[in-house]
């Protein structure tokens, strides 16, 4: 905390974090405002004496129902839940599992595992579509949800893993020798004791799972071709980017209603989400 | 109830650090056995290899009649509380309590009862529902003992149980400890590294260094007779004081001496003393042992010491006093009146005298 007089405060303390909450806030800003701006507002010329950039005086919801009348938004909408869904349960099964496994049994090159995993992570995405793609080719998966529900794991795993295991190592190993000497089996203490109390670890693990998927674009524009396959990032942008036309209404207002339920999952867990991030343990 | 029967225990990590050494112990049925000793002493790890937390590395545990060596740790009718109480911290006192009858598939209205009979004993009914982030201290202590005894095993293992708690609370919680075993009567092996724990609570202690059992006794045998001189020194407080000193014969009778001492040798020992008759022997004496000479006094058995510090605890006063080049600690009545700098004549009591091989530090 600053301490001393009150314009120390101010100047070193409110105004930078003032500029850094505008700065961030901004592009949302401009993605709502341009989402309800009507069109004639939209393509006025910047020279002209009723340009107004940065508000409007006659909101509408035209852009957002253009996106549903003329675009197939809702059925993107369920095609991108249906595979994040899918993808993110697929991840925190196998990354809790193998986080498990990693901090907390014995077994040669645990650690060498632990790092070899983490290496996958870094592989870019924009490298390793291109065996992926000869992948799903070979197994017919291409333009079906499952293109993508079992490619995304690829990348989700090992997130998953590593942050399971950090969480892991940070609960009291005695619990679960508590556990077993209490007449648990260790499938059982691992059921019983160590995922209850790693709950906000996974919860977090699976937040980050669900944003990476949902926001997810390479994969979904290679893997998929069909409209009516197509995810909200992907659908949007090839449905409303028409050659060199720019449908900035309706592109604003997909960007806006896409980002909502990524919102309403933060918001909704963001106390676990917290301690999940801090690892603690109340003992 | 059941007796606990080590034989030939060890214990090797990676092969290359070997931590328990042969140890041997015959625990009795309903005895309150206690392990004692420095960190890495290896007390701890032959308590986890009894649970069945660590594998044995060769050696036989036997628990009853029966070998449990290839037991896990759920099938050995063991209980354990731990250091950190490890308490289920999302589950309240009674699910922490009743998991174990859970996992054993109790009928409810046993487990009900076996809870409230526990909770009972300790005092905590009225907690039952709270979760553990709700308890202080002792309270968490109590519920780990609780989940402990509602499973009616047949030992129970503890691993250092006492040392989260602060220090007045300690003294209380271990008065409670033995009055629950005298209760129960449930072999019970207890692992500390405070020797005053260990006096009070164990029938018998078994006091390790370095993964070797140093010697296993009674409390009072422990005092007054150890068997080496780590186990004197470990055990009592203030601590045993060492002097380094030259067995010698002077006009036919042995004299102990350094540049600070020179005294008899006491008839008790006078026979074995002989035989290390010219070699250096470490003498050892209680600090209660040592007071301030009176004129009664026979000087074989006094020497001058320099007071350096004068602790006053109340019951007693300790004096730190240098002895030739050597430092001692003598308790004495809290009426002395003695000052930094004093030049004292102290007596000590023949009687209580002990003495180590310099070399192996074994008795002698």
């Amino acid at each position: 905390m600053i301490e001393g007089a009150a314009w120390r405060r101010w100047v070193y303390f409110r105004l930078p974090l003032g500029f850094l909450v505008l700065w961030l806030l901004f592009p949302f800003y401009w993605m709502l405002i341009t989402a309800v701006r009507p069109d004639g507002e939209l393509y006025r010329p910047w020279n002209a004496t009723n340009y107004t950039p940065f508000w409007t005086t006659n909101p509408t919801w035209a852009h957002v129902e253009y996106l549903f009348e003329e675009t197939i938004f809702g059925t993107w909408m369920w095609n991108t839940m249906v595979i994040a869904l899918a993808s993110t349960a697929i991840s925190l099964v196998c990354g809790v599992l193998a986080g498990y496994a990693l901090s907390r049994l014995k077994f040669p090159f645990a650690g060498s595992l632990g790092t070899g995993i983490f290496i996958t992570y870094l592989v870019p995405q924009t490298l390793l579509f291109i065996p992926l793609a000869e992948i799903i080719r070979n197994y017919r998966l291409g333009d079906t949800p499952w293109a993508l529900i079992l490619t995304y794991p690829t990348f989700l795993i090992p997130f998953c893993t590593w942050l399971m295991m950090g969480y892991f190592k940070a609960i009291p190993k005695e619990l679960e020798e508590c556990a077993r000497i209490d007449g648990a089996a260790r499938w059982q203490a691992m059921l019983y004791i160590v995922i209850p109390v790693a709950l906000p670890g996974i919860l977090s693990a699976g937040i980050f799972a669900f944003t990476l998927s949902w926001n997810e674009f390479i994969y979904a524009l290679v893997f998929l071709s069909s409209p009516e396959q197509k995810t909200v990032p992907v659908g949007v942008v090839s449905e409303l980017i028409r050659g060199d036309v720019f449908f900035w209404g309706p592109l604003m207002a997909g960007a806006l209603l896409g980002s909502i339920p990524v919102a309403i999952v933060y918001s909704f867990f963001v106390e676990h989400y917290v301690a999940g991030l801090t690892g603690s343990v109340k003992g | 109830m059941a007796q606990v029967v080590l034989s030939q225990i060890n214990k090797f990590y990676d092969g290359a650090v070997h931590a328990v050494k042969d140890v041997n112990l015959d625990i009795r049925d309903r005895e309150f056995m206690v392990f004692v000793g420095p960190s890495g002493c290896g007390k701890t790890t032959t308590l986890r290899m009894i649970a069945g937390l660590e594998e044995i590395s060769s050696g036989d545990i036997r628990i009853g009649t029966q070998r449990v060596n290839d037991l896990a740790p759920m099938d050995r009718d063991i209980a354990m509380v731990f250091q950190n109480y490890a308490l289920y911290p999302h589950m309240s006192v009674f699910d922490n309590m009743a998991f174990g009858l859970k996992m054993r598939k109790f009928e409810k209205d046993e487990i009900r009862k076996r809870v409230q009979d526990a909770a009972e004993i300790l005092g905590i009914q009225d907690l039952l529902k709270r979760k553990p982030r709700q308890l202080s201290g002792g309270q968490r202590q109590r519920v780990a003992l609780g989940r402990a005894i509602v499973r009616h095993p047949q030992v129970f293992l503890f691993d250092e149980p006492l040392s989260n708690l602060d220090a007045k609370l300690r003294v209380q919680m271990r008065v409670e400890l033995k009055k629950l075993h005298q209760r129960l009567g449930t072999t019970a092996i207890y692992v500390t590294h405070d020797q005053v724990e260990a006096m009070t609570l164990g029938d018998r202690v078994v006091v390790m260094k370095d993964g070797l059992v140093q010697q296993v006794g009674e409390p009072l045998e422990l005092y007054n007779a150890p068997a080496t001189r780590f186990v004197a020194g470990f055990i009592g407080s203030p601590a045993m004081n060492f002097a380094a000193v030259t067995v010698t014969e002077r006009d036919g009778g042995l004299r102990l001496v350094n540049e600070g001492l020179d005294i008899a040798a006491p008839p008790h020992a006078a026979d074995r003393l002989r035989a290390c008759l010219g070699r250096e022997v470490t003498l050892g004496i209680r600090p209660e042992d040592l007071r301030i000479a009176t004129a009664a006094d026979p000087a074989d058995f006094a020497f001058d010491a320099l007071v350096e510090v004068v602790e006053k605890l109340g019951s007693e006063i300790l004096l730190d006093l240098k002895v030739g080049r050597g430092a001692m600690v003598a308790a004495v009545e809290p009426t002395v009146r003695a000052v930094y700098g004093d030049r004292l004549r102290i007596a000590l009591n023949p009687d209580r005298l002990h003495f180590f091989d310099a070399q192996t530090d074994a008795t002698i």
